[in-house]
């Protein structure tokens, strides 16, 4: 892999967190290079820092030490404004569950990113149709959460992830709260937005099935990925 | 800064709409610092409708002197030479016969009892002259007739009649001793006089032991500047020494104790409220922030900023205090203005008069709910924007 196909760069991160004196250690001295087009599956126990992974990918959370690039850039210093500009520009948080805003329209929710460029409100109607159309949702724009099926509501946020263009998608268990047919469903959107859209996706996922749709697997563990996937 | 206004908007929408999730607990709010507002404003329209009531009754051409030194015509005396004084002294209007247009007046407490209530209030008689009547603003009789000089007759005013017993047209009643029939009820633009009891000079001063007894001076004005000259004359001439006031200034005075006193009840009560309401919106707005915390976090990973989630939130509970501030208002206008009530005037007399809310006055209440509002919001929206993105997203 060459360093022009990197999408995400980590080097030599340190994760920690101290509550009440105490210190745990996440990741020490991770070191990650995501390229340009992957689709990863996150797998792992639970407590071994998946979540973790993403939130610092996603600029959310910061490394204890170490650097964070993306697209040759350090993201790990930035102030908390331009960090929250950046994502608004390159990430797509896909969560459990779905965190839709529960009193806003699929259409509504899918805008919200879109509230944060310079889109005039046209356009940002156009965009909205266009990335619900992805998701096989064109005919639900006006419905609420309330009225719409786990595996529906999932696909409204995956809409509102890709709506404003990031390059990186970051789910967390995107498949966790639904069952195999809407889990399929789900990952076929995920897939074809990695294959026709050249969207870099980031899986956490529990599930063996689902990994299976992503490009390759990384295994989780206290901290660290084990051999075979450094190999990869 | 589109995008931060947009940003806005959306997380304002978002909280308004989320409003319903929370409806009691913010119906409390709103509920609460209504309350505080019916308080505060019932208090200052009491206060202006106190106000209203007397300042109405005053005129800029009508002089009003009492004894040097004394605030109210109760504390008040003044002799048969220094009456005489008066009517010859420059400024003051004669009629065309040539005869001074001055009213000597003899003030006294009577005893009446309260329709609602049945409780004994102190009721103003007032012994007027012939010109009495004339030198006060728009009387006129509603019922019945004007008395008879030298008989035992009275007239009172609509506003007595309204809220004492026994006053009807026809009907007798007893002030001590004395007999009086009530001959006529007269309107007096609903200034201070139609809280009171009007008689013939000579008879209340006989019947009620006060020959030679006067206590008041009323004398029309030949414009509103000859007050000046009608002072001076006063000041110069050593057997005068009274204090001369216009209609206008004597009633300002008059009110201006009871006003302040109302409203130093007021503001004070309302404020002591306003602490308890702002206890109740801050609960209100930590909850709403804690029930918000998902989407707050969520919008914040998505790009949003930590300002429009400040805004959002302090928006949200502007609204809330706005709407009770409004209601409060609604509530006040509803059941309050208009109401007639009757107070312990300055001379220990009844004034009745009515609750008067303006729209300056309901703004008052208004902004204190919104000060309300203000700082029962800001501390949670603090806490909003400080939210820390990932530990919120955990919910
Ligand atoms: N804000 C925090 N403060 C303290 N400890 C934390 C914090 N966030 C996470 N941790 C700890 O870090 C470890 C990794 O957490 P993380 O959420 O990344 O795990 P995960 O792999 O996503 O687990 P799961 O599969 O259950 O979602 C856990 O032991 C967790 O308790
Ligand atoms: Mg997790």
């Amino acid at each position: 892999m060459t360093s022009d196909d990197v999408l995400v760069r980590l080097t030599a991160v340190d994760k920690r967190f101290t509550k009440s004196k105490e210190t745990i250690t996440i990741f020490e001295k991770l070191d990650l290079a995501i390229a340009s087009g992957d689709f990863i599956a996150v797998m792992g126990p639970s407590g071994s820092g998946k979540t973790t992974l993403l939130n610092l990918l996603g600029g959310i959370d910061r490394p204890s030490a170490g650097e964070i690039r993306f697209a040759g850039e350090r993201i790990d210093g930035l102030p908390e404004s331009r960090l929250a500009h950046w994502r608004a520009g390159h990430i797509g948080f896909i969560f459990q569950f779905y965190n839709l805003m529960p009193m806003l329209t699929a259409a509504q929710n899918v805008e919200l990113p879109l509230l944060l460029t310079s889109l005039g409100g046209k356009d940002r109607r156009r965009r909205v149709e266009a990335a619900l159309a992805v998701v096989n949702l064109a005919d639900r724009a006006r419905h609420y959460p309330r009225e719409m099926s786990g595996g529906q509501q999932q696909r409204v946020a995956i809409a509102r992830a890709v709506v404003a263009d990031p390059g990186l998608l970051l789910c967390d268990e995107p498949t966790g709260d639904l069952d195999r047919s809407n889990a399929d469903e789900i990952l076929e959107v995920l897939r074809l937005l990695n294959r026709e859209m050249g969207k870099t996706i980031v899986m956490v996922t529990h599930d063996p099935a689902a990994a299976k749709y992503a490009k390759r697997t990384l295994h989780l563990d206290k901290g660290r990925f084990s051999e075979r996937d450094l190999a990869a | 800064m589109r995008s931060l206004l947009l940003q806005i908007a959306a997380t304002i929408k978002i909280n308004l709409k989320s409003l319903p999730q929370r409806f009691w607990l913010s119906l409390s709010t709103v509920v609460a610092v209504g309350l505080v507002v019916v308080v505060l404003l019932s208090f200052l329209a009491m206060a202006n409708g106190f106000r209203q009531a007397v300042k109405g009754s005053g005129s800029e051409d009508i002089a009003i002197v009492l004894r040097g030194g004394s605030r109210s015509e109760l504390n008040s005396t003044i002799s048969r030479d220094q009456i005489r004084l008066i009517e010859e002294a420059p400024g003051v209007a004669r009629n065309a016969e040539g005869k001074p247009l001055v009213s000597a007046e003899l003030y006294l407490v009577v005893d009446g009892l309260k329709r609602a209530t049945g409780t004994k209030a102190n009721l103003p008689l007032r012994g007027i002259g012939p010109m009495g009547a004339a030198l006060r603003k728009s009387i006129t009789l509603a019922q019945g007739r004007m008395f008879e000089p030298g008989s035992n007759e009275i007239v009172v005013g609509k506003g007595l009649l309204a809220e004492y017993r026994g006053f009807e047209l026809g009907s007798t009643v007893k002030f001590g001793t004395t007999r009086w029939t009530v001959v006529g009820v007269f309107e007096a633009g609903g200034s201070v006089f139609e809280s009171e009891i009007w008689a013939d000079l000579p008879v209340v001063q006989s019947l009620f032991n006060r020959t030679n007894f006067f206590q008041t001076v009323r004398a029309r004005l030949t414009g509103p500047q000859a007050i000046a000259a009608l002072k001076r004359y006063n000041d110069e001439d050593p057997r005068l020494k009274l204090d001369v006031k216009t209609e206008n200034e004597y009633f300002a005075d008059q009110s201006s104790n009871t006003t302040d006193l109302i409203q130093k009840l007021g503001w004070p009560l309302a404020i002591a409220m306003a602490f308890g309401a702002l206890a109740g919106a801050l609960n209100t707005m930590y909850s709403s922030v804690a029930a918000r915390t998902v989407e707050i976090a969520t919008l914040r990973a998505i790009g949003f900023g930590a300002f429009p989630a400040f805004v959002g939130t302090l928006v949200e509970s502007l609204v809330l205090s706005a709407l009770g501030g409004v209601l409060g208002a609604g509530a006040t206008f509803v059941f309050f203005h208009g109401l007639t009530a009757s107070t312990l005037g300055e001379s220990f007399t009844q004034v009745v008069f009515s609750f008067t809310l303006t729209p300056a006055l309901a703004l008052q209440g208004i902004v204190l709910a919104l000060v309300v509002g203000l700082v029962g919001g800001l501390f949670p929206a603090i806490r909003a924007a400080r939210l820390p993105i990932v530990a919120g997203l955990q919910g």
